[in-house]
């Protein structure tokens, strides 16, 4: 059992819901990456997508893309993303997963990228630009390495379609919430219950998780009534840039409001105490 | 596990890249975010449909015949044969297509597709602003919406399309982002598909992107090959030349010409792709210094880093000025079929002076490319096949659009 199976496996017995985490790597600096990692950790996160950069990021809004340049700006390689990754395995067991585009994976390599990822304790790969068709090349590696590989459905995807992301993914499916980029509007709309409820019908090997463009609790809720967890990402980038570029409260203030956000995105504002 | 460099037999009977699921050997696919799967699944059954319906071919045909103006001539290119001294140039002239280059064949061919899908509102990506002019021009003539992404940079040296794209009712819009040329323009296209799946047609202006593009872009072009061999037939009475020469920059030209001919091993294929400053400096030449890899949709030659970030290109020719290729080219390149040559920007203004002044054809910055690389290959040919020897070249677009940079560089 993977570790995010057992975090899956924990999550429903408990009846609660997952929440995932995407941070690019090196964002805003490399040494802020760690600490980063482990102020969702105390945020209570569940699972950690952690982003690999890429100069061409063709799934993304502008929150991640411009993430993705500033750690390009500061010379992220993908051993740093491994390293870091490792770091952040020595101290918890939450379960993390690397997210980016398929280029790297390849100049890396495919095999040694899996066997390294896995030596640093990453737990799965997303790789929105690799569809299912085109994954023979990695589904072999990643399984030989114990990496879960995450399949991606859109609001757009037949049924026979889902079926057939079920039957490729490991882990989990990724639901797309909106026909758009990372940090889109969501839609306000039925049409996204529609599609969770026949995406939770049609998907039965793996649990279900929600995301793009969730920004509060509120969206978080309305939208994993159909799945087992949602994941946040922009959302996320956009604080950490509040923080660091205009308010920069103290480096320790500053990571204790990440792990105060990363709360109140999955429980909701605290009851006012009296 | 297949390797992208290796895996890519050639089928020396008949040629039949792509296979079903648009790989070209190892290069191509589709390499797309998911929203986008459904979306390209559709346009391969549009196309499956109208490829072979009548209708679509007569009305392709008309368009092709009654607007563009073809068929472009044959143009016998004596002065410049003399001044070489080697095989018999020809120039297929893509130059004289309505709108001044070769893109247009592919505009219409997609805009029928677009119109017949329901879409009725197009996106492009334009560098040079050819391939910006023929969308707008066909949406104007077809009467859809049109939005064209252009880098900031591009929109500075090549006014002169982004002024006939606005008076055709085109929606310019400046990308900002990155090298400000045309990989980002590329980008901002897709993301703009990506938000607007439904209603969106994406006319894709080279050989490049996911299947069926460079497939398809290939097919609406092929006709520039089609009539060399007819013309040929009748001024040299024989269909097929000793050499064909054509730039590459995604490579919709030198595969339009190219494909009809792919299976008349006695043709040799020249591609001419932009090396900019210098191979050792900044250049675009992707095919000589690139390595496999995946950009916008399909798996090819890429300018790369060793991390596998994509790295600038350089070309004083915007429409060459990108650091992929058409798949369809990496497996030409790989399997020996198609010879490509670096071409410096000294050279193809070299060329831009050369045609002008012997034959008085000022061709586009990016056709200069094709045509620097003729002295040396039309000697070669006459030492090789004699005095007799063809070489076609083509001239995929005329150069008033690159007036101001020829003007600060010549
Ligand atoms: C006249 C002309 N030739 C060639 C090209 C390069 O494109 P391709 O390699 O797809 O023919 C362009 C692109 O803008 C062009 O305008």
């Amino acid at each position: 059992m993977s570790r995010l199976d057992r975090t899956f496996a924990d999550l429903h017995a408990r009846d609660e819901n997952a929440m995932g985490l995407f941070l690019t790597d090196g964002f805003p600096t490399p040494d802020a990456t760690v600490p980063l990692l482990h102020a969702l950790d105390r945020g209570e996160v569940d699972f950690i997508e952690l982003g690999m950069p890429f100069s061409d990021p063709l799934a993304e809004g502008r929150p991640i893309q411009k993430a993705s340049a500033r750690a390009l700006d500061h010379g992220v390689t993908m051993q740093d993303t491994f390293d870091r990754a490792e770091a952040f395995r020595t101290e918890s067991d939450t379960p993390v997963l690397l997210m980016g585009y398929v280029n790297p994976v390849l100049k890396y390599g495919i095999d040694d990228f899996c066997r390294d990822a896995a030596a640093a304790g990453v737990d799965g790969l997303i790789l929105p630009d690799l569809p299912p068709e085109e994954s023979d090349m990695l589904t072999e590696a990643a399984a030989q390495h114990n990496l879960d590989l995450v399949f991606l459905i859109a609001p757009n995807s037949s049924d026979d379609r889902i079926r057939a992301v079920d039957e490729r993914s490991t882990g989990f499916v990724y639901a797309v919430s909106v026909t758009g980029l990372t940090g889109s509007d969501l839609d306000g709309t039925p049409t996204v219950d529609q599609y969770l409820q026949r995406a939770q019908r049609l998907v039965q090997q793996n649990p279900l998780l929600v995301g793009f463009g969730i920004k509060t609790h509120e969206d978080a809720m309305r939208l994993s009534r159909h799945t087992d967890g949602f994941i946040v990402g922009s959302a996320l980038i956009n604080r950490i840039e509040e923080l660091w570029d205009r308010e920069q409260p103290p480096m320790e203030d500053r990571l204790s409001e990440i792990s105060a956000f990363a709360r109140r995105l999955k429980h909701g504002d605290p009851a006012p105490t009296a | 596990m297949p390797d992208p460099v290796t895996d890519a037999p050639f089928p020396s009977t008949s040629y039949s890249a792509p296979d079903d699921t648009g790989h070209f050997g190892t290069y191509g696919g589709a390499f797309v975010p998911e929203i986008l799967t459904p979306v390209l699944e559709e346009l391969r059954a549009a196309y499956k449909t109208y490829k072979d319906d009548p209708d679509f071919k007569e009305e392709f045909r008309h368009h092709l015949r009654e607007y563009v103006g073809r068929p472009t001539p044959l143009s016998y290119c004596d002065r410049l044969t003399e001044h070489i001294g080697g095989a018999r140039i020809y120039a297929k002239r893509e130059d004289l297509c309505h709108t001044g280059a070769h893109k247009i064949n592919n505009t219409i061919g997609q805009i029928m597709l677009a119109t017949r899908m329901g879409k009725d509102r197009i996106i492009a990506e334009t560098g040079a602003g050819q391939h910006g002019v023929a969308t707008a021009t066909v949406c104007a003539k077809f009467g859809v919406d049109c939005i064209i992404y252009m880098g900031a940079e591009d929109i500075e040296r090549q006014r002169l399309n982004v002024e006939r794209m606005r008076l055709m009712g085109a929606e310019v819009r400046e990308v900002t982002t990155g090298s400000e040329t045309l990989k980002e323009a590329t980008s901002e296209a897709i993301r703009d598909w990506v938000s607007n799946p439904d209603d969106t047609f994406y006319i894709i202006g080279s050989v490049v992107g996911p299947h069926p593009y460079p497939m398809i872009v290939r097919d609406f072009h092929r006709v520039i090959g089609t009539e060399t061999r007819e013309q040929l037939k009748e001024v040299e009475g024989r269909e097929t030349p000793d050499a064909i020469a054509a730039c590459v920059g995604g490579g919709s030209n030198a595969m339009g010409i190219f494909h009809p001919f792919l299976d008349d091993e006695g043709v040799q294929l020249h591609g001419a792709e932009a090396a900019g400053q210098g191979l050792n400096g900044n250049h675009a030449a992707t095919l000589a210094k690139g390595s496999p890899g995946v950009l916008h949709g399909a798996m090819s030659y890429l300018l790369q880093d060793r991390e596998g970030q994509i790295e600038l290109a350089h070309s004083l020719s915007a429409g060459l000025d990108y650091p992929g290729v058409g798949p369809e080219h990496a497996y030409l390149r790989d399997t020996g079929r198609v010879t490509y040559h670096p071409v410096t920007d000294e050279e193809a203004l070299d060329g831009v002076k050369l045609l002008s002044e012997t034959e008085g054809i000022i061709p586009a910055l990016e056709t200069a490319h094709a045509m620097s690389i003729l002295p040396e290959l039309a000697r070669n040919l006459a030492e090789e096949r004699g005095e007799d020897a063809v070489l076609v070249f083509n001239c995929s677009g005329r150069g008033d659009k690159d007036m101001d940079t020829i003007a600060t560089h010549v």
